[in-house]
């Protein structure tokens, strides 16, 4: 399944809970998109999270909104970059999806 | 007549003449560009503001610091990038710009990181700062 986290790890707790729900879920990925892309940059309060379960979760962000809030140069090793094309090849590939607004 | 220039003025107390009393306004910027309109909606009043001349100081705090980050590029995102304008305030008279050092920090940012030049100020300085404003406009 894929998830799709859209909120800044400092504005709320999203990502927290939705990491906790998918932490052993067999081929989960989760896709960080817009102000969730913050959560992919290093030093960040999620890095160690969201490090804990790249081994078994296969994480992606959004380019775009990367570079439109500047954060391009600084993306935790190991995330796996994607464009709009990209996110739509996610959402097929995939047998379903949720979005954690 | 004086009754109609307040309101057309959203409330602020403009006296004839322009020699109104001045006071102490604080916009704090607490969201991220983009994910919200908030940032884009703070710094537009804070341009409008600038036509009152009031004695104005931009706070960025929490999420709002990335605002301020150098290097965003929107055309992917197909979205107005505003971060070009921080630049332009200091042309509008608006010069106090202030940062959160924790804010700052937890986002594993510096200084050198952001477009414009800032005061660093710690919690303590913040809400001394906060605390002798006459107006608080929070986005």
């Amino acid at each position: 399944m894929l998830h799709i986290v859209n909120k800044s790890p400092y504005e709320n707790r999203t990502l927290e809970n939705c990491l906790r729900v998918i932490t052993n879920e067999e081929g989960a990925a989760l896709l960080l998109t817009e102000d969730a892309v913050y959560a992919a940059t290093k030093g960040n309060i999620a890095e160690n999270s969201l490090k804990a379960v790249m081994g078994k979760i296969k994480v992606y962000a959004l380019w775009p909104d990367l570079e439109a809030r500047g954060m391009q140069d600084r993306v935790i090793d190991g995330i796996k970059l994607v464009d709009y094309a990209g996110f739509v090849d996610l959402v097929a590939e995939h047998p379903n999806n949720q979005s954690w607004l | 007549m004086g009754e109609d220039m307040t309101e057309a003025t959203g409330g602020i107390d403009m006296e004839e003449e322009g020699s109104g009393v001045v006071k102490k306004f604080m916009f704090v910027n607490r969201k991220a560009p983009y994910g919200t309109i908030y940032a884009l909606e703070g710094l537009e009043v804070v341009l409008i503001s600038a036509a009152f001349d009031q004695d104005v100081s931009l706070v960025f705090l929490d999420d709002g610091v990335y605002q301020l980050v150098k290097g965003q590029h929107t055309k992917a995102i197909d979205v107005k990038n505003f971060s070009p304008t921080y630049r332009a305030l200091e042309g509008y008279d608006i010069e106090k710009l202030y940062v959160s050092k924790e804010s700052l920090e937890e986002r594993n940012l510096t200084v050198d990181d952001l477009l414009v030049d800032v005061e660093v100020l710690d919690a303590a300085a913040m809400a001394k700062l906060m605390a002798e404003q006459d107006v608080v406009l929070s986005f």
